[in-house]
């Protein structure tokens, strides 16, 4: 019973997630005063690329082949950990939060290889600034995710759940979080998901030489976890109401907000992203000042 | 002058048998892996020569973590440091490598010096070079003593371990040594410095304060980030490995640190977890790091180069040796569920435990907060570096001719690195049982009562605070993982039936093709983490146009060099300082009988006012 609800709500999740970032896009496209795109396109784009032939590099081995599996399998193994549609049921027995952090970095790392894996010079640019943006962003995730777990008590996923009151600590810590979820979701005021201009994309030209079904794996598995980590955010670091029906509502909202950022800022200088994730690491160390504080 | 007699009795306890263990776990595969590796290179006299050798250094690193008795352990681990400097210098027609071997046998001195006069002082105390009296006077001696003490311990086992600032020999000493010396070396014998402070300074010294352990982390962290940010900048595999030991011996003594600390904070549980979280770390680095040096060796001998620049499509060439190295980049890179991640995330528990547990210590929660924050760098920068590794040396296209012919070695060199990936899943997934022996271990060492069974849910979970419900079943992770994966494999498999797979050449912007001179490099990738960290790296470059005229630049020179920090403002310096004294004291040596007489006067004369005096 416990296992078929876990499965359920990953398949859920996983068949969410591609309506998240649909609905940042219609949103974007309506604060420019465009139509844009329909809801449903990145389905039909899943399925449109799942229906074409594959090309793929003479140079790259089997690290290009099997990196889209390796990243769609972290990207659902997290769904699989952490929290969504029906937070009360988890797995027992796999971790942490910290665990899922982990389980990410693993798609990361096989994604970076695969970018240098064909030779171009777009891949292995794509791979040195993933892996410079995430090692940078990696102690912010960490300890905003800590100063949460302080006032839980546990970095145990059940035990963050249940979230507390609004609390400068709390704010402070999600906000850090949000600002990481930007840079590792691809988002604007680091990276751009919509642009291909060569010296600009840091995510997109890591996969650029994809194509056919690993491309539609390597979208989903960047849609699954857009929606794992906003799930984390509002479970964690915003304890208002509970139940499924707060959950869609509070992701909407973010989701909405994300939109809004993204129309509104431009995006950064590569070196200028040092300075806002130092920014984001010094704000959740304030966090933890805070919570000791006790406020 | 009695107790100058040397007891040579063995001693075994936990602790001894732990680092015993680690030894021959790198010894024994080292030593299949060395009979292919030096076949070849070397003359069949240099080979049997370098195998007595290695036979003798084995056993002088057991004496050293079996011995019981100081004389012992000082004469033992002397012979460690010779013998490790004759098998550096194994290609002694290399200059680097006898350069290599001197800074080595330097530095290693510095240390034993400090190790020596630390041994000495309590020894003044106690009359007696057995252990036991050791710790029984420690417990008498007077703090600033006991502080004096430490520091040298500090000094001279951290030499020896790699700790940042004592680390200069080692990014020397292990990239100039043969590969399966450099892997014992990295595996094995800076462990031995992890042995001596854990038996020295935490069991006979005994910590009595805190902000001991507070310079232990302090120097951990900075050993941690500063060792691989150095890594990153190589493009040497095997330099960049020797940085890489540096960060993992900090992360080993960000656990003993922790133990430190933990005493102090009354916290005897959490001290016992930290300390077995650092043993847990000390084998999984002995394990793959040797398996690295295992591949690098590999790569060296077939391709004749360890810079990454000229290698690249070795996984098509060598695709064992590929793999395994991707397997030991990957459980480096603290990537579930291999090992490397076990241990990293135990540290991890460890200091948000100890952020947890100290109500009193409100400080200390911001410094273990800065110092997660610190670790996960460290984590995100180590994962760059393989990646950059394992992508420019065996990925995408070769970039020299020498390495097109490139092959896999021979089984007796597969043999044992295949052996160690093993051990890389075992220890990752069979995490729980192994962690309850390391801490049954500390706890009998320690004589702090806390039982396995603390931190263990069931036989295959760890759970790292025992009043909660928060566990890690590897396993079980390992488990989710692949049925996962298997799953959408099958499913993309049934919904793609139809689809085809078409190789053809990457894209070149419209252009023929791109060749090799297109891939990335080790330097250019690592190039962003040199602009953001020029701070420590100080990076400086030159560039330099070749004109045919004004308007057409024939060739473009880029060079670009990185700074040691410490090297630049303090071993330098120091060095400078100490011949620019030794210059100045030549002038006492005249060459002139007259004056020499007149030293031995001077002499006379003041050994007389002094005996007369005292």
């Amino acid at each position: 019973m416990k296992i078929t609800v876990i499965i359920l709500q990953a398949v859920l999740l996983i068949a969410a997630s591609p309506f998240i970032s649909g609905f940042i896009k219609k949103l974007k496209n309506h604060i420019r005063m465009r139509k844009g795109a329909p809801l449903l396109q990145p389905y039909h784009n899943i399925v449109k690329l799942f229906g074409k032939d594959e090309t793929i590099s003479k140079d790259s081995s089997y690290i290009f082949r099997i990196a889209p599996y390796v990243l769609i399998t972290t990207a659902v193994a997290a769904a699989l950990l952490s929290p969504s549609f029906f937070p009360s049921f988890q797995i027992s027995g796999t971790g942490d939060i910290f665990v899922i952090i982990f389980i990410f970095a693993l798609g990361r790392f096989f994604t970076a290889l695969a970018g240098l894996d064909t030779g171009s010079t777009f891949g292995g640019m794509g791979s040195s600034r993933e892996m410079f943006i995430s090692a940078l962003a990696e102690p912010a995730f960490l300890v905003s995710v800590f100063a949460a777990s302080l006032a839980a008590g546990n970095t145990g996923i059940s035990s963050l759940l249940p979230g507390g009151v609004f609390k400068i600590s709390l704010v402070c810590s999600g906000l850090a979080f949000y600002l990481v979820l930007l840079a590792e979701t691809a988002r604007v005021p680091v990276d751009n998901q919509e642009t291909h201009l060569e010296l600009t994309m840091i995510h997109e030209a890591m996969i650029l030489e994809y194509s056919g079904k690993s491309l539609a794996l390597i979208e989903l598995a960047g849609h699954i976890k857009q929606l794992v980590l906003l799930s984390l955010l509002v479970y964690i670091f915003i304890p208002v109401g509970s139940g499924t029906g707060f959950y869609i509502i509070k992701i909407v909202a973010v989701a909405a907000v994300t939109a809004i950022i993204e129309v509104a800022l431009a995006k950064m200088r590569l070196f200028r992203v040092v300075d806002y994730l130092i920014f984001s690491f010094v704000l959740s160390l304030a966090a933890v000042t805070a919570f000791i504080m006790g406020v | 002058m009695e107790s100058f007699i040397v007891d040579w009795r063995l001693s075994f306890d936990a602790l001894s048998i732990f680092f015993g263990f680690v030894i021959l776990l790198v010894a024994i595969p080292s030593w299949v892996y060395s009979i292919g590796y030096m076949q070849g290179l070397y003359s069949r006299g240099r080979i049997r020569f370098a195998k007595i050798l290695f036979f003798f250094f084995i056993l002088s690193m057991l004496l050293v973590v079996f011995s019981s008795n100081v004389l012992f352990f000082l004469i033992a681990w002397e012979l460690m440091s010779l013998l490790s400097y004759f098998l550096v210098t194994l290609d002694s027609h290399e200059e680097k490598a006898s350069r290599a071997g001197l800074i080595y046998i330097l530095m290693t001195h510095v240390g034993t010096t400090f190790m020596t006069a630390a041994f000495l002082i309590i020894y003044s105390y106690s009359g007696s070079f057995d252990f036991i009296a050791f710790k029984e006077t420690c417990l008498l001696l007077p703090s600033t003593i006991k502080t004096v003490v430490f520091l040298c311990f500090v000094v001279g086992f951290g030499t020896k371990a790699g700790l940042i600032p004592f680390h200069i020999w080692l990014p020397y000493a292990h990239p100039e040594a043969p590969s399966h010396i450099s892997s014992v070396m990295s595996g094995a014998m800076i462990k031995i410095g992890v042995y001596g402070f854990i038996r020295f300074v935490l069991f006979i010294l005994g910590v009595s304060e805190l902000w001991w352990g507070n310079l232990i982390l302090v120097l951990a962290i900075i050993s941690s980030v500063g060792g691989i940010l150095y890594a990153l900048m190589e493009k040497d595999l095997k330099k960049m490995l020797a940085y890489s030991s540096i960060e993992n011996i900090g992360l080993i003594m960000l656990g003993i640190g922790g133990y430190m600390v933990f005493i102090k904070m009354n916290q005897p549980l959490l001290a016992v977890f930290s300390l077995a979280a650092a043993l847990y770390h000390t084998v999984n680095h002995a394990i793959f790091k040797t398996l690295l040096f295992m591949c690098s060796g590999a790569i060296l001998k077939t391709c004749g180069t360890k810079n990454m620049e000229k290698l690249g499509g070795l996984i098509k060439l060598m695709p064992v040796t590929a793999f395994c190295f991707l397997i030991g980049a990957l459980s480096i890179s603290a990537m579930p569920p291999l090992n490397g991640f076990m241990s990293e995330w135990l540290i991890l528990q460890t200091l948000f435990s100890g952020a947890l547990a100290g109500a009193t210590f409100p400080k200390m929660k911001i410094f273990l907060a800065l110092l997660t924050g610190l670790l996960a760098l460290t984590g995100g920068l180590a994962a760059a570096c393989f990646v950059k590794a394992f992508g420019i040396s065996f990925l995408a296209g070769t970039r020299s001719k020498k390495t097109e012919t490139a092959n896999d070695s021979g089984w007796t060199m597969k043999a044992p690195m295949i052996f160690l990936t093993g051990l890389i899943f075992i220890f990752g997934i069979f995490a729980a049982p192994v962690f309850k022996v390391l801490i049954d271990t500390v706890s009998s060492v320690s004589g702090l009562n806390s039982g396995g069974a603390a931190f263990t849910f069931n036989v295959m979970s760890l759970a790292p605070r025992n009043n909660s419900t928060m566990s890690l079943n590897s396993l079980l992770l390992f488990g989710i993982l692949v049925i996962t994966e298997v799953t959408i494999f099958a499913v993309v498999k049934i919904i793609t039936k139809k689809r085809t797979v078409t190789c053809a050449h990457t894209w070149a912007c419209g252009y023929y093709r791109t060749t090799e001179r297109n891939q990335y490099t080790s330097t250019g990738f690592s190039k962003p983490f040199r602009v953001a960290f020029s701070f420590i790296l100080m990076p400086s470059r030159k560039l330099e146009k070749i004109r045919d005229s004004h308007y057409h630049v024939k060739a473009f020179k880029y060079e670009v060099h990185t700074k040691q920090f410490l090297n630049e403002y303090f071993y330098k310096p120091v060095i400078k300082r100490l011949f620019r004294f030794a210059e100045w004291s030549r002038k006492l040596q005249q060459g002139s009988v007259h004056i020499y007489i007149g030293y031995i006067f001077l002499a006379i004369v003041f050994l007389i006012v002094f005996l007369k005096r005292f």
